[in-house]
C-alpha cells in the first residue's frame, strides 16, 4: 500500500504535521519508537493555552490520541532504514516495509551517545556512519559495528557479504542476539579508537586491543540525522538542513522539530510540523496532477 | 563550466598540474548520497567558472586514485591547490561551505 505521507516521530512536530495531512485527506502513517524529549518534561508552563501548565507526558500522549481520533494510523515500530524508490520512498522498520510518496522526519534530538576518543578525528578515515555507502571500501577486511540495538544489527547485515570479519562492539552494553559465521560480539568497554591517518585498532579499557580496518557507528536507535545522511540529505552539526518550507535537499522529504536545530521548544516544533505537513500536501497534489 | 570526468589518465593534467585550484568529487553510481551531491557539484562548477576545475571521479573505475588519497567514505570532496590536498569534505556538503574555500 502506498501512503501519501509517512511521518517518523510522534512528538509535537510529527503530530502537528499529521493533523494537516490527514485533514487534507492524505493517507498518513506515523511511525515512532523512542520516547520523546517532551515526555520527560515534568511540567510545561510556557506553551499557549494551559493556565496551570501541563506535564510533558500528558501533552505527548494527548497529541498521539488527537492524531488517532482524526484517523491517522499511528504505529510503534522502530525505523531502521529509509530508501528511495522509483515512485517515492521506502521506510523499513524492524517489522515491515512501507511505501510513501513523501516522508516527514520528526525524530527529535537524539539522546547523546557517550563519545569515544578517536571517533571524531577518524571520520571518513575508517569511521563511517553508513554501511551501504562505505561498505565497498572494506571488501575482505576486518570491520566493527559500534552499537547493540536493531539499528546496529541492520548495519551488520549490510556488511555481511562484504567484510571478511565483523565484530559488533557493544561498548559495555549487553550483547544482542545475533548469529552469523563471520560475526563476533565483543562487550568490553572501549577506551579509544586508534590510528593516525586511518583506523588501526580498538583499544579497550582493560588495555587489550583489536586490530580493525573500519568502524561503523550505529549506537542506539537510528536518529534523524543518521537516516538523513544515508539518503544524502544535507546535515550540519548533527541537525538536518531545511529551508523555510521545511524542505530538505531531497524533493518530497521534509524535516521538522528538534532535529532541525534552533529553538528546542514545543511551539517551534508545532509550527515546523504544520509547515512540513502543508508542504507535503502540496507536493503530493502536484505529483498526482502530472 | 560543467564538471570534468576524471580518470587515472587525465587526473595529473586536470588536477595535479592545474593552474587553478581543483575540486574532486569521489563518487559511485550505486551510492545514494552521491546522487544528491551531483547537482550541488554542478552548481558549484557554475558558480566558480574559470576560477577552479571541478571534477568527478568514479571510484569503481579508479580505485587506485581513491586508495592513493585515502578515500574510505563517499561522497568525499577534496580541494587541491598546487597539486596538494588542502581540504576534505566527507558526506553531502552544503554548496556555500565548499564555495567558502575559494
Amino acid at each position: 500500500m502506498m501512503y501519501d505521507v509517512i511521518i517518523i516521530g510522534a512528538g509535537p512536530a510529527g503530530i502537528s504535521a499529521s493533523l494537516y495531512t490527514q485533514r487534507a485527506n492524505q493517507k498518513t502513517l506515523i511511525l515512532y519508537h523512542e520516547t520523546s524529549n517532551l515526555e520527560k518534561a515534568v511540567k510545561i508552563d510556557n506553551y499557549y493555552g494551559f493556565s496551570q501548565g501541563i506535564s510533558g507526558e500528558e501533552l505527548y500522549d494527548t497529541g498521539i490520541k488527537q492524531a488517532e481520533n482524526l484517523g491517522v494510523e499511528v504505529k510503534k515500530e522502530e525505523v531502521i532504514k529509509v530508501g528511495m524508490t522509483e515512485n517515492g520512498f521506502q521506510i523499513s522498520t524492524t517489522k515491515q516495509d512501507y511505501q510513501s510518496k513523501t516522508v516527514i522526519i520528526a525524530l527529535g534530538n537524539k539522546k547523546k551517545q557517550v563519545e569515544i576518543k578517536g571517533i571524531k578525528e577518524l571520520e571518513g578515515k575508517g569511521v563511517s556512519y553508513c554501511a551501504i555507502c562505505d561498505g565497498f571500501f572494506y571488501r575482505g577486511k576486518k570491520v566493527a559495528v559500534l552499537g547493540n540495538g536493531n539499528y546496529a544489527l541492520a548495519e551488520t547485515n549490510e556488511l555481511l557479504a562484504i567484510a571478511d570479519q565483523i565484530t559488533i562492539l557493544t561498548n559495555g552494553e549487553k550483547a544482542p542476539e545475533f548469529r552469523a559465521n563471520n560475526v563476533e560480539i565483543n562487550t568490553k568497554p572501549i577506551q579509544e579508537i586508534k590510528g593516525e591517518n586511518r583506523v588501526r585498532e580498538v583499544r579497550f579499557q582493560d588495555d587489550t586491543s583489536l586490530e580493525m580496518d573500519g568502524i561503523f557507528v550505529a549506537q542506539g536507535v537510528a536518529g534523524g540525522t543518521e537516516l538523513a545522511k544515508k539518503l544524502g540529505i544535507l546535515t550540519k552539526q548533527n541537525t538536518i538542513v531545511v529551508n523555510e518550507k521545511m524542505e530538505t535537499n531531497i524533493p518530497g522529504i521534509y524535516a521538522c522539530g528538534d532535529c532541525t536545530g534552533g529553538l528546542l521548544q514545543v511551539c517551534k516544533a508545532v509550527y515546523e510540523g504544520a509547515t512540513a505537513g502543508l508542504q507535503a500536501i502540496q507536493y503530493v497534489r502536484s505529483k498526482s496532477k502530472n | 563550466m560543467s564538471t570534468v570526468k576524471l580518470t587515472s589518465e587525465n587526473f595529473n593534467k586536470e588536477v595535479i598540474q592545474s593552474e587553478v585550484p581543483a575540486l574532486v568529487d569521489f563518487y559511485a553510481d550505486w551510492c545514494g548520497p552521491c546522487k544528491m551531491m551531483a547537482p550541488i557539484m554542478e552548481e558549484i562548477s557554475e558558480a566558480l567558472g574559470e576560477k577552479a576545475t571541478v571534477g568527478k571521479l568514479n571510484i569503481d573505475q579508479n580505485q587506485d586514485l581513491a586508495m592513493e588519497y585515502g578515500v574510505m567514505s563517499i561522497p568525499t570532496i577534496l580541494v587541491f591547490k598546487d597539486g596538494k590536498v588542502v581540504k576534505t569534505f566527507v558526506g553531502v556538503t552544503d554548496k556555500n561551505d565548499i564555495l567558502n574555500e575559494f
